[in-house]
């Protein structure tokens, strides 16, 4: 296992990728028995400071409908300066440019070690970055104030050539004019009226209707002086825009007794979307919304202005109940999608108690690789800080984004790509590597995605298409090709080329070494995805019913047992874990919506489907951290077990982290004995998971909820709902055992899960 | 007849002076001058029609007439008038009331018996004939009318009309009916009137005048002197008589003869009617030729002199036929007057034994007892021998009008030729201008006359005209300054309102501004409860309310119900039945009060906020290029400063805001923390909405910075604009929702420059369209284009949202069509046709300032009550109706008038009379809501003579107007001006067939108030509404259409007929007396004056004295002035001094500012000049008032017969 362990890891670090089976079964027949498809989590942009970009173009496969891109796992004939593409068998010449090309002569993108290579390409005009602001006015004061600091603070992060717009809105959407001297000029539009981008655009002075027509020649500059207008150069604008940002007042329309503000959420997006669509298609362009509540007129209304009628919540939309949610939510796909069809993605910072519409909203993200942050309110460190590490630069000191990615995925004969889950739409494109059976969003081998980040994660799933008749040869590989073009932060263009070889295995002779190749942190988060994904669209229990027989069917093809004795039930070390991130997933706000809001729920999701492994598997099943007398701090089962008085406990769920002090701690804290001289190491028993916290806070995005609680605190819910309910009221004394806190559900524990996992996969009838 | 004549007369004038007849109506008034040397180039004009006439009639009639006129006025006048009168029989004393003057143009002709021939004979020419021709002219004046073109002959027999009654047969009627009729008017102060006739008399008479001479004669015989001496001047003198000459006292001997030369026919027989007679007419006239007259002493003597020249051949002609149809038609006048006679009629009426005269005679008669009053007399003077007079005039007139300046002084310049008193001689023939009813005689009697204040206490009384300056005292009706009758006797019944025609209409004008000598309405508060009313009607407590019962309940007056006195306002009665607190409180002894509305009273029963001022500013390239965004920008800064407020120690509560726009509206926010304006742009122009509301409407004083700032900004802002394209409809709907956003009512000025064509609602095409005119679809053009802004109008009006529009366009912008909402909201619409900065700068602010400083209510609605058995049916303004009584206004001014038409639906009372209330709920410039309380009481009848005794000319005018000036939406221009004639002749020919004493068809008698109905009415029937010059654009009618639509009485007066001052000589304390609105009253040496509201004309003649010239422009050149200034230069004499104060004083009487032309005699721009001398034929074929007055009488001729 050992050396799976390393292989995988070596992989996902030179890679980016997680395979769920590092074997692949050489027939679909028996890759569909294995339940979990073959399917890998890869990060386009992976952050690799030890490859340096190369400065030139990459060769491709000549044939039409392949266009592979030459890697090291292509045949080089070195005299005839010919190589073969391992995925179509086309045999293309180099280009002049290698003629020097031989064994000892040979470029990056043919050494092993490059099997992730990255160009530059330097054809085409490089346009700055965009940064977009779309700010919401029906603010508190406080709130309106923390978010102007925080906007003011960003013009300072950005790069000074990039081009900055500002669009407010309250009742009415202004897009602001900034080239202007002397008075502040602000375009308005009504905030209930539903515009084309077309008529936007020339609203906005962006078209000159019939002007265009008539003096073909001329619409460039025209355009480009226009769009000058609303979208500036930082450096050129920064104090005028400060000063624009400062003059920022609430929205002045007066909201009655009983309302809630009119916010034109739906409007100011469309305005913002149909502003760039106009001046700068595809072109990395960063629209960032930022909403202190729901909207509640015009297009996009997630809720009436009335307060007497709250907004949706679940019950409401099991109900169909929910009278906005329909249209909201085609709405925001439609925008969504035009957005990403230019390269423009949506980030949304939502802060309010309430919901806010992030449900209806969220596939603005989605769709578009933006950014979703929740909070409070914009004038927490939690909003302030995740905002400020949007702009985190990397050890090249260039932003931690790119635009306008593009990723296309060849795969070699025996199999094809049935999808992606991630943050990412669809391109349509249609090839030989397509598979009919769609998972996630299939039916295509180029997915853009608008805003990348090094961890944005898709989940990749692929078919294997072999006829169970017509085996691989031995030794023979499977190759998969990951081909992501973007726009670098510092506006290059660049192309990234991952190719991911994996051995052939019959599944019948050899489902012992697929067994082995089983990567359960992988798959887990794989059969997550999907699961979240069905989610979207299917009701809860369907859900879980699937991923339970998903389960069980996995137990029993890999499982070691005789019928009907769950006693004798065994799995291997590879699959070991795999039921339990199983349980956990299950209780998870990502497929479990109660007690969270339709806002939460897509807030969890959102961020589940674009983390990396590492993040992803936190979500899944939280780490706990146990800091106690007795020794040095370790990691503890997620288990109410954990909890004991004279221990502290830290939380990692990546959405919160949570200090829980146990009951004496607790007391012992009440009491001051930390302030005392004599029980320095009290205060730093205490400490110690503080500056854990801290490290974690500094390099998570977004910021986790930090939460610092005790024994029988009320935010002690957040660990208590996590923690496996080993023991519960019901059981409480049935073990006999004084360790541990009760937790008051009738949620079943893992070992009563487990018990019943057992029994059916030994049960013949199941 | 005699009027017919005239233009005859014109003819012959035209012979005798080729110059004038083409002037035609220049010729006319020339007429006189004609005799010096404008006749004759007129004449010759004439000639052509005339030339057959002239030699017959012609060379009498407009000799005669125009001397006569004279006289007549000046008999009228005064002295004369009531001199004459005296020794005629009757005294008009009160020229006023001299209701009908009769001219008998006929008569004129008329030697005694002829006159019965001459209807005939005039009959046709009639119409024309007026005076002079009478004799020759009757016949030729049928002739001669022809001649004059069609145009001319409708006019003269309008002419006729004009008050007197022209008759060729007249003598005879006159001798009898008019007598009568005329001693029943015997209001007619006329004496004086009568005297005028009698003038003309006096000139036709010298045959038979002789009596008349005796006192009028003399005038009127003047002109016809010289034409008739003796018989001849009967003739002219019957048929223009007196009537008309009075009324242009210069030429008002003309007039006056006409008038008295109908006298004079039957002066000679009724001597001393015709005396009568011209005292009738100077009532009327009398003022005028007082005025003038100095002259008319002069004229009538000169006359005389004169007149036995042109008598002469007058004579000849005259004395054949005319002779004695000119003595009956004197007669007939007199009759007319009857009508006043009334009162003293008995005595006159006998008298007047004969018509006219009788009448005259009469009166004066009786006159003295009533005193001058007895206008009777004026009437006969109206028949006065217009004939006699105006051949005299001639003659004398040359003499006499250099000495008036005024009336004459354009002779002057005619009068190169002026000795052409022979000329003189020959348009004898034609209708002697002077001869018919001149307004500024009527305007000056009436001034002279009304030195008391005005009390209101009376029923039934008419105040004085809207011309002469007097003081209300408010005695239980509204002052007159708010609201105006056509008449203040009206029918008892239905039936008789509809035999007579008379339009019964009020013109109310309910926040005028009172002089500062008056005080304005008292503010009542009845508490809580709001204004105590009547359960029934609702009307409001006012002193028709009766209390009984001890004064625990009141009886309505208009409706009769009784009602609880609530206990709060419970009071006592005194032992007359009067509450004890009568005099305590406005409600029961005021006319006009206010009370404070309760919330009840409010939209959606809450407390009105302060209203708001919205700047809505074109920045299109014309607007900028023009210079006027800058100039507005410029302005307001300092404008702000003055918003309307009601206590002049407080600041204003208005609130302000600003928006400019082209075809995107920019929205500004002055929000006082600002350190900069913000500009927030909406282009979304087809849903239209306010994209901000804090800030967008602010505080002068707190926001004062930013606004500065932002004026400051603007114009630099759009200098460089390339936009040409603007929106209109989005910009009213802007201000519109700004003021709903904010719920307040408010005002919205929009500068606005070209037509709309920009893609967006209100988007507009050109139509103008010059084939359309004059056919049957000429209506479209009045009618919006499309129907947006009427719904956009109804909700401005909703939310109390007035626009008032200023429009600076360089070419056509469908004023028809952009008007609609300011017109439906009760703002203005300002239009400055080619603005240039330099030129029109200060108009415009000028106009600008008092527009936004002036007094105004907000979101108002009128309701009019009545007592039963009247209903007000029909309104008139600029306001919105939703039902068939409110009439709501989003915003009232005090430069705002309604006109209010009252139909019967019962029978009246004579006992009560009938009651008006009308209220105006409005929201003070303050967000205070008020209800306006004004009353209005008159007298009910049951004989007609009261009705024509007691109406306003004025007023029947301003509802005239706009009457027409509706009807011309539905119907084909063409259609509408033949309804006002026939209306107008219906008034006039039932005035002849049930008060005037009988008389020759042939003669046209005109009850004395309604003299100058023709002669206005010419002027509607000729404006450029209704008979567009090849050079009025769509845009100047509809203008003028919508801007005549909310005239008060006082504006409309001056439009139509503009006031003309001749400037030669200029005294500290008065203004010098105006003259006729001819080019035959310009003098080639004089410089003049003329204002019509609209504009201000100095008009300079070729030959002006050095003298003045350096007094007025400090250039001893005419060559050296430079026609395109626009204001006087300052100069330290007292001449350029008291020119200036008298500018000014008519700046500030207007509600717009008049720009101030020069005008070069014999310049281009004077062809402008001319359009405003209505009485002359003008160049877009409407008709001189001569030929108008000829038209008119044959109108009535017809219906009569």
């Amino acid at each position: 296992m050992s050396t799976y362990q390393e292989f995988i890891q070596q992989n996902e670090d030179r890679d980016g990728v997680r395979f769920s089976w590092n074997l692949w079964p050489s027939s679909r027949l028996e890759a569909t028995r294995l339940v979990v498809p073959v399917s890998c989590l890869f990060t386009p942009l992976k952050e690799r400071p030890d490859l340096p970009p190369v400065q030139y173009e990459p060769v491709l496969c000549s044939r039409a409908n392949c266009k592979a891109v030459l890697n090291p796992l292509c045949q080089v004939d070195f005299r005839a300066k010919i190589w073969a593409c391992n995925f179509c068998f086309q045999r293309n010449p180099f280009p002049p440019s290698y003629a020097g090309i031989s064994e000892v002569n040979q470029p990056a993108e043919l050494m092993p070690q490059f099997s992730t290579i990255e160009y530059i390409v330097q054809r085409g005009p490089t346009a700055p970055l965009i940064f977009l602001y779309v700010v919401d006015t029906c603010l508190e004061e406080e709130d309106l104030q923390a978010l102007k600091e925080s906007l003011q603070m960003s013009l300072s992060l950005l790069p000074p050539n990039a081009l900055v717009g500002l669009i407010t809105f309250g009742r009415m959407v202004q897009v602001h004019e900034l080239s202007c001297e002397g008075i502040a000029k602000s375009y308005v539009f009504r905030g209930t009226k539903d515009l084309t981008s077309k008529q936007i655009q020339e609203m906005l002075g962006l078209t000159k209707p019939g002007a265009t027509a008539q003096q073909g020649r001329q619409p460039v500059p025209q355009e480009a002086a226009a769009s000058c207008k609303f979208l500036q150069p930082v450096h050129r604008v920064d104090m005028n825009l400060t000063d624009l940002l400062g003059e920022l007042q609430r929205d002045p329309w007066p909201v009655t007794q009983g309302k809630r503000p009119l916010r034109s959420t739906g409007v100011a997006l469309s305005v913002a979307v149909g502003l760039l669509e106009g001046t700068y298609p595809n072109t990395g362009a960063r629209v960032m919304l930022f909403i202190g509540g729901p909207p509640t007129q015009g297009p996009g209304m997630v809720v009436g202005d009335e307060l007497k009628t709250p907004i949706r919540s679940w019950h409401d939309i099991q109900k169909d109940n929910a009278r906005h949610l329909k249209k909201a939510t085609k709405y925001y796909e439609a925008m969504a999608n035009r957005s990403a069809v230019n390269g423009h993605c949506i980030d949304i910072y939502a802060c309010a108690l309430d919901q806010t519409g992030l449900l209806e909203m969220k596939c603005l993200s989605n769709l578009t690789g933006g950014h979703i942050v929740m909070g409070d309110s914009f004038n927490t460190s939690l909003f302030k800080q995740t905002f400020q590490r949007v702009f985190s630069k990397d050890y090249n000191g260039d932003f931690r984004m790119a635009f306008g990615g593009v990723m296309e995925v060849k795969t070699s004969r025996e199999l094809k790509v049935c999808g992606a889950i991630g943050p990412c739409v669809s391109l349509n494109s249609k090839g030989p590597c397509v598979s009919e059976n769609e998972m996630g969003v299939g039916g295509t081998s180029q997915w853009k995605m608008c805003n990348l980040n090094p961890s944005s994660t898709l989940g990749m799933f692929f078919e294997i298409v072999n006829q169970h008749n017509a085996p691989v040869p031995q030794g023979g590989r499977g190759v998969i090709q990951f081909i992501t073009q973007y726009q670098h932060s510092n506006t290059q263009r660049r192309i990234r080329v991952s190719t991911i070889a994996r051995n052939w295995a019959d599944a019948q002779s050899q489902i012992q070494h697929i067994e082995s190749s089983f990567d359960q942190e992988a798959a887990a988060v794989l059969m997550a995805r999907l699961g979240v994904f069905r989610a979207e669209s299917e009701e809860g229990p369907d859900v879980l019913r699937w991923l339970d027989r998903q389960l069980i069917r996995l137990c029993q093809k890999f499982g070691q047992f005789n019928k009907e004795d769950p006693t004798s039930f065994r799995l291997s070390e590879s699959l070991s874990l795999y039921p339990q991130f199983m349980f956990h997933l299950r209780r998870s706000p990502f497929l479990q919506v109660f007690n969270n809001s339709p806002d939460e729920s897509s807030y969890y999701r959102h961020h589940f489907v674009r983390q990396d492994l590492t993040q992803s598997l936190i979500m899944i099943q939280p780490i706990l951290y146990s800091y106690s007398f007795h020794g040095p701090p370790e990691p503890v089962l997620l288990d109410s077990s954990s909890i004991l008085p004279d221990r502290i406990l830290l939380m990692d769920t990546f959405f919160q982290l949570v200090i829980f002090h146990g009951e004496t701690i607790a007391q012992w804290r009440k009491a001051g004995y930390q302030e005392m001289a004599e029980y320095e190491n009290f205060k730093q028993l205490l400490q110690a998971p503080l500056d854990d916290a801290q490290e974690i806070l500094q390099t998570r995005f977004p910021m986790p909820r930090y939460i610092d609680t005790e024994h029988g605190g009320s935010q002690a819910r957040f660990l208590l709902s996590k923690v496996n309910p080993s023991q519960t009221h019901n059981n409480l004394y049935t073990w006999g055992q004084e360790t541990g806190a009760p937790i008051l559900t009738d949620d079943v524990s893992l070992q009563v899960f487990m018990d019943h996992l057992k029994k059916l996969a030994v049960s013949s009838s199941a | 007849m005699n009027v017919n004549q005239h233009t005859p007369m014109a003819s012959p004038y035209g012979q005798p002076q080729p110059g004038y007849g083409q002037p035609g109506y220049a010729p006319l008034d020339g007429g006189y001058p004609a005799p010096y040397a404008p006749y004759n180039g007129p004449t010759s004009a004439y000639q052509p029609g005339a030339p057959p006439q002239g030699p017959v009639r012609g060379p009498p009639v407009s000799g005669a007439p125009p001397v006569s006129a004279p006289q007549q006025y000046n008999q009228y006048s005064h002295s004369q008038g009531e001199m004459q009168n005296g020794p005629p029989p009757m005294t008009q004393a009160p020229p006023r009331p001299a209701v009908s003057q009769s001219y008998n143009p006929a008569g004129m002709n008329m030697t005694g018996p002829p006159h019965p021939s001459y209807p005939q004979h005039y009959g046709p020419p009639p119409t024309m004939q007026q005076v002079t021709n009478q004799m020759t002219g009757m016949q030729i004046n049928s002739g001669p009318p022809t001649p004059a073109g069609p145009g001319y002959a409708p006019p003269n027999s309008s002419q006729p009309p004009v008050s007197t009654a022209y008759t060729a047969a007249p003598p005879t009627s006159y001798a009898q009916g008019p007598p009568p009729a005329s001693s029943a008017p015997t209001q007619p102060p006329p004496p004086s009137g009568p005297a005028a006739p009698q003038q003309y008399y006096g000139g036709p008479s010298p045959p038979s005048q002789q009596p008349f001479n005796s006192s009028l004669p003399p005038t009127s015989q003047q002109q016809f002197t010289p034409a008739p001496p003796p018989s001849q001047q009967t003739f002219p003198p019957s048929s223009y008589s007196g009537p008309m000459p009075p009324a242009s006292q210069a030429p008002a001997p003309p007039v006056s003869q006409p008038q008295q030369s109908f006298p004079p026919p039957a002066q000679p027989t009724f001597s001393a009617p015709p005396a009568s007679q011209p005292p009738a007419f100077a009532p009327g006239p009398p003022l005028q030729n007082q005025g003038s007259f100095p002259p008319r002493g002069p004229p009538p003597s000169s006359q005389p002199g004169s007149f036995p020249p042109p008598g002469p051949p007058p004579t000849s002609l005259s004395s054949g036929p005319y002779p004695g149809q000119m003595p009956p038609q004197q007669h007939p006048p007199p009759s007319q007057p009857s009508p006043y006679h009334s009162g003293p009629p008995p005595p006159g009426v006998q008298m007047p034994p004969t018509s006219m005269a009788q009448s005259n005679h009469l009166p004066p008669g009786p006159p003295g007892p009533p005193g001058p009053m007895q206008q009777p007399p004026p009437q006969p003077g109206m028949p006065g021998g217009f004939p006699p007079q105006q051949n005299g005039a001639f003659g004398q007139v040359r003499g006499p009008q250099p000495g008036y300046a005024g009336p004459y002084p354009g002779q002057p310049n005619y009068g190169a030729p002026a000795p052409a008193p022979a000329p003189a001689a020959p348009a004898q023939k034609r209708l002697d201008p002077d001869a018919i009813p001149s307004p500024i005689q009527v305007i000056e009697d009436d001034r002279a006359k009304s030195t008391e204040p005005f009390t209101t206490g009376v029923r039934g009384q008419a105040p004085p005209l809207v011309t002469t300056n007097f003081q209300v005292k408010d005695q239980g009706n509204a002052s007159p300054r708010f609201i105006r009758c056509t008449a203040y006797n009206i029918p008892c019944t239905a039936d008789m309102a509809k035999q007579s025609q008379v339009p019964l209409a009020a013109v109310i004008k309910p926040l005028a501004t009172l002089p500062p000598d008056e005080i304005p309405p008292y503010l009542v508060d009845h508490g809580e409860s709001g204004p105590i009313r009547c359960n029934r009607c609702k009307a409001y407590m006012c002193p028709y309310m009766q209390f009984i019962e001890g004064g625990r309940r009141f009886q309505c007056g208009f409706c009769s119900c009784v009602t609880e006195v609530p206990p709060h306002y419970f009071q006592h009665l005194d032992h007359t039945g009067k509450r004890m607190d009568c005099y305590d409180r406005p409600e029961l002894s005021l006319g006009s009060y206010e009370f404070l509305a309760t919330v009840d009273y409010c939209k959606n029963n809450k407390l009105p906020q302060p209203p708001a001022f919205i700047f809505l500013i074109d920045v299109s390239y014309n607007a900028v290029k023009s210079g006027m965004v800058n100039i507005v920008c410029e302005e307001l800064k300092t404008l702000l400063d003055y918003l309307p407020r009601e206590n002049p120690e407080m600041d204003s509560v208005v609130r302000v805001g600003f928006v400019t726009y082209n075809k995107v509206m920019h929205f500004y926010n002055v929000k006082s923390s600002l350190a900069q304006p913000q500009m927030l742009v909406v282009s979304d122009v087809s849903d239209m909405f306010v994209p901000l509301l804090d800030g967008f409407l602010v505080n002068v004083n707190e926001s004062r910075q930013v606004i500065e700032s932002l004026l400051d900004q603007i114009p630099e802002m759009f200098a460089d604009t390339r936009e040409t394209e603007t929106v209109f409809g989005p910009v009213i709907q802007a201000g519109l929702e700004a003021l709903k956003a904010a719920d307040c009512a408010g005002k919205l000025f929009v500068f606005h420059t070209s037509l709309p064509i920009a893609e967006a609602p209100g988007k507009l095409k050109n139509r103008e369209d010059k084939k359309l005119i004059g056919t049957d679809k000429e209506k479209s053009l009045f009618q919006p284009q499309v129907g947006f802004y009427n719904t956009l109008a109804k909700e401005c009006v909703a939310q109390g949202c007035c626009v008032d529009l200023f429009l600076f366009p360089n070419g056509y912008v469908d004023v028809a069509t952009l008007g609609v909402v300011p017109v439906s909201t009760g703002g203005s619409v300002y239009k400055y046709t080619y603005f240039q900065a330099q030129s029109d700068r200060e108009r415009f602010l000028n106009d600008l300032r008092r527009d936004v400083q002036k007094l105004v209510g907000f979101d108002a609605v009128m309701r009019v009550r009545t007592s039963t058995g009247v209903r007000a049916t029909d309104f008139f303004g600029s306001f919105f109706m939703s039902n068939t009584t409110d009439v709501e206004l989003a915003g009232l001014d005090c430069d705002k008038a309604i006109t209010v038409e009252l139909k019967h639906d019962d029978k009246l009372s004579e006992e009560t009379g009938a009651l008006m209330q009308c209220a105006v709920l409005y929201t003070s410039c303050s967000g205070q809501r008020r209800l306006r309380v004004h009353n209005m009481a008159v007298n009910c009848c049951s004989q007609l003579a009261d009705l024509y005794r007691n109406c306003e000319t004025d007023t029947i005018i301003n509802f005239f107007s706009k009457y027409a000036f509706r009807g011309i939406l539905n119907s084909p221009t063409k259609a509408v001006r033949d309804t006002l004639i026939n209306q107008c002749a219906q008034i006039l020919a039932c005035y002849r067939k049930n008060c005037a004493s009988p008389s020759s068809a042939g003669q046209l008698i005109l009850p004395e108030c309604m003299k100058l109905l023709p002669v206005y009415l010419n002027c509607v029937l000729k404006g450029d509404v209704l008979l567009p010059g090849a050079d009025v654009s769509l845009d100047d009618r509809a203008y003028l259409r919508q801007l005549i639509s909310c005239m008060d009485v006082s504006e409309s007066h001056v439009f139509f007929y503009p006031r003309l001052l001749p400037l030669t000589k200029l005294e500290s304390d008065s203004l010098p007396v105006a003259v006729r609105d001819s080019e035959e009253r310009l003098s080639k040496g004089g410089v003049y004056l003329l204002e019509t509201g609209l504009h201000l004309f100095l008009w300079v003649g070729a030959s002006v004295q050095q003298e003045l010239l350096l007094n007025i422009f400090g250039t001893p050149s005419f060559s050296q002035i430079d026609p395109s200034m626009t204001s006087l230069p300052v100069l330290d004499n007292p001449f350029s001094q008291r020119l200036r104060e008298i500018i000014d004083s008519f700046r500030a009487e207007r509600s717009r500012y008049m720009k101030l032309m020069v005008v070069k005699q014999e310049d281009k721009t004077e062809l402008i000049f001319r359009h405003f001398l209505v009485e002359d034929k003008s160049a877009s074929g409407g008709a001189s008032y001569v030929d108008f007055l000829c038209h008119m009488h044959k109108e009535i001729r017809q219906l009569l017969s």
